[in-house]
């Protein structure tokens, strides 16, 4: 498992895959809640792709997370059978889908994150995660292209569409900061070569972020405050009910073969 | 079928002799298995009845995706999640080729969509039954799927060329779904005692609304006559209904599951099944818009759309001013 890389903690690894994985699970999650009530139907197609890939990721990461922890689980009981304090997304994926601007732009800011997140990835010293990483990395340049791109058009579309803009990226702006702060777990993916610190990706993301919110006439908000605890497992009350939902078969019919 | 009950506008069909000879080149254009395009002359009772019959085709794939939709966030793995999001993106998909069909008629979406949201178009009875467990998404598959093959694969041949080459790719589409759908039954019916019961249910509660899909009995209608006579229908509610039964027979039977209808006999002589008749009442109940989800399923399609109306509002605006910027401000006066 990780004999090629003997100087790696295993459960830092294993901390930083489930990361990967449940950010992708649970925003997969909550993009597929929108199925058959978008606004349009080309948006109706368009949710369920970008919820279907961040599900194939998640079957990659929690795959490759269940293989590096070797305790005999795989990735659906990773997603299925932990319970909320175990889960180590950021509490960004975890916000309620709000109106579609809330959806469409929770899924910029975390696409604004995930692309360099990926793209350093595919560097990994671990050549499944940059295989994993090179996958991924093509179906979240066009996830950034067209959140990005729906930013623009909403915020700078009629008085109503940028108002709710505006109010979709003043509240989830407070959920950002997240993304890059590092603990003790990314700084031995760091030193073992397998992942990019967190606070080296911020710089980037705030660049795409500030050419898009400037090209759909949004402001940046000046907070400074960030919400924090997902990656260690504390989370939002949303978190449990998004699980009671998710897991209802598995934990309802123990060991049964769907 | 996806689409139930199509009118036509015709009190009896015209014989050759009756028709203008414009009406009769088309005929025979159409007796002769040619294909009609777009631009090409056809009678308005020929337009509008397939108006009717790709609009309520393409609502009845667009509201399909809510009794599936229902099961997306409860899946009961990674893999069975992926395969029904898949599965419910290609019934939009299809709802996408069908509008298009539906706009080459001169109808567009919008329009089509506002006679759906106003109760004036229907989508197929099918769709306002519950999806109550997990094998429910498997029977949806299994039979639904697999009764609106049933009238998909011979549509392939309709007349109208549009609408024929969008059966094509959707019959391979739907083929691969019913497949999913029977998977998702195989390993119920293989698994514990409460999956298998949670199977047999499933069937139990979705046989009869899956023999409505196909529609009363047409034999003596005059608008199924002039769909036939058009080729905007290619067999008879009872044929399509008939080999439907004939197909799924062996099927449960392969799961060790019962179908449910004490009637159910091979009839030698017919080379075929003989089977209950659904409850035709029932049917005309969920027409009516008394079926257990018909609020429920018109409600979430209204609801999306209304909240919808910002968005598409704000890029359409976003539209004019992106087209205003480019032509420059020579345009403005």
């Amino acid at each position: 498992m990780t004999a090629a890389l003997p100087d790696v903690d295993r459960a830092a690894f294993v901390e930083f895959l489930t990361r990967m994985g449940d950010n992708t699970l649970i925003l997969g999650h909550r993009v597929s809640e929108w199925c058959g009530h978008a606004p349009v139907l080309e948006e109706d197609i368009a949710l369920a792709n970008t919820a279907l890939d961040l599900i194939g990721q998640t079957q990659f990461w929690l795959g490759l997370a269940a293989e590096v922890e070797g305790a005999g689980r795989n990735a659906d009981a990773l997603a299925y059978l932990r319970d909320a304090g175990a889960f180590r997304n950021v509490l960004l994926v975890e916000r309620p889908n709000g109106d579609f601007g809330h959806t469409i732009l929770r899924q910029f800011l975390f696409d604004a994150w995930h692309l360099p997140m990926l793209r350093a990835l595919e560097r990994s010293a671990d050549p499944r995660v940059a295989e994993i990483a090179a996958k991924a990395v093509k179906e979240v340049a066009y996830h950034l292209e067209r959140s990005g791109d729906l930013v623009i058009r909403l915020g700078d579309g009629t008085a109503e569409s940028h108002a709710r803009m505006q109010a979709a990226l003043d509240d989830l702006w407070d959920y950002t900061g997240e993304l890059f702060m590092a603990d003790a777990s990314d700084a031995a993916m760091v030193a073992a070569g397998i992942a990019p610190d967190p606070a080296s990706l911020q710089a980037v993301w705030l660049a795409e972020v500030r050419a898009v919110l400037e090209e759909a006439t949004l402001t940046l908000p000046a907070s400074t405050y960030s919400h924090k605890g997902g990656k260690r497992g504390v989370h939002s009350e949303y978190l449990g009910f998004i699980l009671a939902d998710m897991q209802f078969l598995q934990r309802a019919y123990p060991g049964a073969v769907w | 079928m996806y689409a139930q009950m199509v009118k036509t506008d015709s009190s009896r069909l015209k014989t050759l002799d009756e028709m203008s000879p414009e009406e009769r080149a088309f005929q025979e254009r159409i007796d002769r298995g040619e294909k009609i395009e777009p631009k090409e002359w056809m009678p308005e009772g020929y337009r509008k009845t397939l108006i009717r019959q790709v609009g309520q085709h393409a609502h009845s794939e667009i509201v399909g995706q809510l009794p599936e939709g229902n099961w997306i966030t409860r899946a009961p793995t990674l893999e069975r999640k992926a395969i029904l999001l898949a599965k419910v993106q290609d019934e939009a998909g299809h709802g996408l080729y069908l509008y298009s069909a539906a706009e080459t008629l001169g109808v567009s979406r919008d329009e089509l969509l506002a006679l759906l949201h106003s109760g004036k178009m229907k989508y197929s009875s099918i769709f306002n039954y519950p999806t109550l467990t997990w094998a429910d998404i498997g029977a949806v598959g299994w039979l639904v799927d697999g009764a609106a093959i049933m009238n998909q694969v011979q549509l392939q041949k309709t007349s109208y060329g549009p609408y024929s080459r969008a059966m094509v790719r959707i019959c391979k589409e739907e083929s691969f779904h019913q497949r999913q759908g029977y998977d998702i039954m195989m390993k119920m019916a293989a698994g514990s005692d409460a999956q298998r019961a949670m199977a047999q249910d499933a069937l139990n509660r979705f046989w009869y609304p899956s023999l409505m899909m196909f529609g009363p009995s047409d034999k003596d209608s005059v608008h199924s006559a002039q769909s036939m006579a058009w080729k905007i229908k290619i067999n008879t509610n009872d044929e399509l209904r008939q080999k439907f039964v004939d197909q799924t027979v062996p099927q449960a039977k392969y799961l060790g599951l019962t179908i449910p209808d004490p009637a159910l006999a091979w009839n030698e002589d017919k080379g075929g099944h003989d089977f209950s008749e659904p409850d035709w009442t029932e049917f005309f109940d969920v027409l009516a818009g008394n079926g257990p989800c018909n609020k429920e399923r018109l409600g979430a399609r209204v609801k999306a759309w209304n909240d919808g109306a910002w968005v598409r509002d704000g890029l359409v605006a976003h539209a004019e001013k992106a087209a205003a910027r480019r032509s420059g401000p020579v345009a403005a006066e």
